[in-house]
């Protein structure tokens, strides 16, 4: 990756630049599925009884609302650490899928930089950065494009985030609202169900949780995910079709 | 969980944050991405958010709930249909919370 040119050092703030401008205003457009998604996680750290200092260093550290969603029940009913972090990388998964895809624009970084790129990357970057710039080559217009989006998407989750962190109080934890949390969970898992093998190995997870549910240390979590991985795996050779990776 | 241990686990939430999402990044040199890990990939998110829903859907207390007049499943059935109608978020969120308020507040549940 070495024979690559880094672009140009820039004159000027990056901010100022054009392709700065238009990763915001594309951002911004998308940007209220986000606002709800943000409003409902910050609503919810603090219905699951967390303290608001840790509400705030959770919104401020983790910044990544599905991790957080799902690792809040089971801090809440005292899972074991590892259990709660096991949950949140498998959550997490899908970014290692789409870090392989920033690999051809943002590889030849510093190791710094590559950090600090990954760090910001949530899903609406990914799918917006590769709308802009399909062709897998550095350019010096990705930087710019790039953190104009990332500075959208940061500011109006961590702005909404604070916002439910703040409104949780006064919303009575009668109306049930933390709920609220589960279903944003729910769409993104219909996301997640795109065939056959996806929705039995579903089944398998859901029925595994529940049935496991005794089991100690929210184990039940762990259970369900290796059956479902399990049978996803054997039904995907079963399948009398090109096996994955080939395909791609 | 006591205050210092979910300190932990929020700070350790967040090196899992920068872990997964740089995690091709990290190398020096391309990796190969090996054929098993990306069939555990495709299943493996989707395990845990499963394994984290069903049992707030439908357990109460550690047991499953014995009674259909509870206001998660119907709040969790109506977004899941908004999804599936529409393919948003949003939607499914502000749809599944205004059946759980309606239910909670009209019925009781």
């Amino acid at each position: 990756m070495t024979d690559v040119a880094p672009p140009p050092p820039l004159s000027s703030p990056i901010w100022q630049h054009p392709e700065f401008r238009r990763g915001a205003r594309e951002m911004t457009g998308i940007a209220l599925g986000l606002a709800a998604w943000g409003l409902v996680t910050g609503v919810a750290m603090v219905k699951s009884g967390l303290p608001i200092p840790l509400a705030l260093l959770m919104t401020f550290v983790v910044f990544a609302g599905s991790a957080q969603l799902a690792s809040l029940p089971l801090i809440a009913s005292d899972a074991p650490i590892w259990v709660v972090w096991a949950t949140a990388a498998c959550v997490n998964l899908r970014f290692v899928i789409f870090s392989a895809g920033w690999r051809p624009y943002f590889g030849h970084l510093p190791l710094r930089e590559r950090l600090l790129h990954g760090y910001f990357t949530a899903d609406l970057n990914y799918v917006m950065f590769m709308r802009r710039f399909p062709e897998p080559k550095p350019s010096a217009d990705q930087g710019p494009y790039f953190w104009g989006g990332v500075a959208i998407n940061w500011v109006t989750w961590q702005a909404m985030s604070l916002l439910g962190i703040a409104l949780a109080d006064r919303i009575p934890t009668a109306w049930g609202l933390g709920f609220a949390g589960t279903l944003a969970l729910i769409g993104l898992t219909g996301s997640l169900l795109t065939d056959r093998q996806t929705w039995i190995a579903a089944a398998i997870a859901a029925c595994a949780a529940v049935a496991a549910f005794a089991l100690p240390f929210k184990l039940n979590i762990v259970v369900a995910i290796a059956a479902a991985v399990a049978v996803g795996i054997v039904l995907d050779h079963f399948k009398p079709t090109v096996p994955p990776g080939v395909a791609s | 969980m006591s205050t210092w241990e979910a300190a932990i686990s929020i700070l350790g939430l967040g090196f899992i944050t920068v872990l997964t999402r740089a995690f091709f990044l990290l190398p020096q040199r391309e990796v190969p991405i090996p054929l098993w890990l990306r069939e555990a990939l495709r299943y493996a998110p989707l395990a845990a958010l499963v394994a984290v829903i069903a049992p707030e859907v439908i357990m109460k207390d550690g047991h499953l709930i014995q009674t259909w007049q509870d206001a998660r499943l119907y709040a969790a059935a109506a977004g899941a249909l908004w999804y599936w109608w529409r393919r948003g978020i949003l939607g499914t969120i502000v749809c599944g919370t205004a059946v759980l308020l309606a239910l909670r507040f009209g019925l009781g549940w």
